[in-house]
């Protein structure tokens, strides 16, 4: 089923056209509402009259998660906050989380480009959906929730974590569509025998998956372990939560919501758009967002466009599964992490040094980090128990700033490498 | 009342002990006593040595995490039940032993040991009058 086939299958043509229009509204509200854009337009010399199509968003620069961090918590929205009625936030480049504002629309468009994303899988309103994304103020969870309500499905909104209830309420209430990270999908699989579950118990048939880069192989595991059809979401907190995007039946790319979240992909170093084909960084306008409309945001995705009409119909755009980033972010069981974030957690506690090596893994299907950290002489004493309190002390200070539960092991002074100019501070042995 | 002890961070890596002991080795330092307290990931090496001083200088040189700790350092009667008779003497007055190791010197036993509170222990020692070791005791040996 298509859920919107006025806007998901217009014509090349009809979708320019709308985009354009949707762009110039956006620019200028922008523009009188965002001190920050006002400003970078103002010193290139631009007004809103300037940025009439999409050809002419070239003329700005791109916004970065630092701009958010810069703007933190709410510099960029541009809207009253007695318009937003919801927050939410993900982890920024240092201590900072990155918060977006939702107005009532802009939760409703949300609501509609999950809607699309689910129907696009498959699901209508006589599934029922069991939402293992985490709730709160990471996106993935109440996206998904407001989607699956909105086509009319019976939502079991019971969040991450707990594998062994998961199961039982899973098989209890009859799922029959589980959204979640790939790799808790797969862990979920996994874990079925050990709780004394078969597929037989289970009425699923299609997965939502997100939240983290995964591959088509994972897929097809997933797929196998679970027997349904697995789909991919796409989606940021920045441009809008899941929903940004979503494989089709055909599962030959994600088709972008593009008349909200216009996309542009650019050389990586250059910063210069990339003609069609080419892989680059993907960047995103959303062009009918209220409380924080971004204009030309570098999501630092790696992925290419392909505007060739989709077998099932649709004519939006279609983005490939993300291959990769282009800065050293990590996603952790659906988690941003960025090394600096790390750091900035051990310079606060004084007593370590910012050498470390982090050490990422998967293990049955679920990321697991650990952390070496350097023990110095300053720091160093005799004692068994000082030096267990000290690895503590460190676990909590970095699961209480980044929500992570990391495995703090000491190694002597001077033993991590070190090498001119940037050092390796990651090790990723996930396959992906 | 104490004598000087190394102590010395180690990873569980196979080599890391054997350079330790090469580097005083090479310089002629003597070890006295060694022990290791070992978790799964890493141990503490406590050495007392012939030359405190020269032996940490040497380590800290070598980019090992080394500190130089006081313990308190007695002497054991070489019969059976005197360990136990020294040690109850700081359980009775309600002290805690951190950690402790013993070794032989000629007929002699010498037990090395940190308390969790060391001005009590100190008290302790006179109390009972239990004989302690100092840092010249052990040169003249």
């Amino acid at each position: 089923m298509i859920w919107n086939e006025t806007f998901e299958c217009m014509s090349r043509e009809e979708m320019r056209r709308c985009q354009n229009a949707r762009l110039s509204d956006m620019i200028e509200r922008v523009y009188h509402t965002v001190p920050f854009y006002r400003q970078k337009m103002q010193k290139l010399n631009l007004s809103p009259e300037d940025i009439r199509t999409t050809q002419d968003l070239v003329k700005l620069p791109f916004t970065s998660k630092n701009d958010l961090r810069d703007n933190y918590p709410f510099g960029l929205f541009a809207t009253p906050m007695s318009e937003i009625v919801r927050v939410h936030a993900s982890s920024g480049t240092t201590g900072k989380p990155t918060t977006v504002g939702y107005t009532r629309h802009d939760l409703q468009i949300w609501s509609e480009v999950v809607a699309r994303c689910f129907a696009m899988c498959g699901i209508n309103r006589h599934d029922i959906v069991h939402i293992a994304y985490g709730y709160g103020l990471f996106t993935g969870g109440l996206g998904a929730h407001y989607g699956a309500e909105k086509m009319g499905c019976t939502v079991i909104p019971i969040s991450g974590g707990n594998t062994r209830r998961q199961l039982q309420i899973m098989s209890d209430f009859g799922a029959t569509v589980l959204a979640c990270t790939p790799s808790y999908a797969l862990h979920l699989a996994d874990a079925m025998s050990e709780h004394g579950y078969s597929l037989k118990d289970l009425k699923l048939r299609i997965g939502v998956f997100g939240a983290e880069p995964w591959t088509d192989n994972m897929r097809h595991e997933i797929e196998a372990k679970l027997g349904i059809q697995a789909h991919d979401i796409y989606g940021l907190s920045e441009i809008m939560g899941p929903g940004v995007a979503n494989d089709c039946d055909f599962k030959n790319g994600l088709h972008i919501h593009e008349d909200h979240f216009f996309p542009e992909i650019v050389h990586p170093k250059t910063g210069e758009p990339l003609p069609e084909g080419s892989e680059g960084e993907l960047v995103f306008t959303t062009i009918t967002k209220e409380g924080i409309p971004l204009i030309r945001y570098n999501t630092r995705d790696l992925s290419t466009l392909n505007y060739e009409p989709c077998p099932c119909g649709r004519t939006l755009v279609r983005m490939k599964k993300i291959t990769g980033r282009s800065d050293d972010m990590l996603i952790i069981r659906g988690v941003n992490l960025f090394p600096s974030q790390i750091e900035h957690v051990l310079l606060e506690l004084k007593e370590t040094s910012p050498h470390y090596l982090l050490i990422v893994d998967r293990e049955n299907n679920l990321d697991t980090l650990e952390l070496k950290v350097e023990v110095d002489r300053s720091y160093f004493t005799d004692r068994i128990s000082e030096l267990q309190a000290l690895s503590k002390r460190i676990q909590h200070a970095l699961n209480s700033n980044l929500g992570l539960n990391i495995k703090v092991t000491l190694v002597e002074p001077k033993t991590l490498e070190r090498s001119e100019g940037k050092a390796k501070r990651v090790i990723d042995r996930r396959k992906m | 009342m104490t004598i000087r002890q190394l102590s010395i961070f180690l990873e569980n890596k196979s080599g890391r002990l054997t350079e330790v002991l090469e580097t005083l080795g090479n310089e002629k330092i003597n070890i006295t006593a060694l022990s290791i307290a070992d978790t799964s990931e890493y141990g503490i090496l406590r050495l007392i040595v012939s030359d405190p001083t020269k032996a940490h200088q040497l380590l800290k040189k070598k980019s090992f995490s080394v500190n130089l700790n006081e313990v308190i350092s007695l002497w054991v009667s070489p019969e059976a039940g005197s360990y136990a008779k020294v040690l109850k003497c700081f359980s009775e007055d309600g002290l805690s032993i951190e950690y402790m190791y013993a070794f032989c010197l000629g007929d002699k036993s010498v037990l090395v040991l940190r308390t969790d509170n060391r001005p009590k222990a100190f008290e302790t020692i006179k109390k009972y009058d239990l004989k302690v070791i100092r840092e010249a005791d052990l040169k003249h040996l």
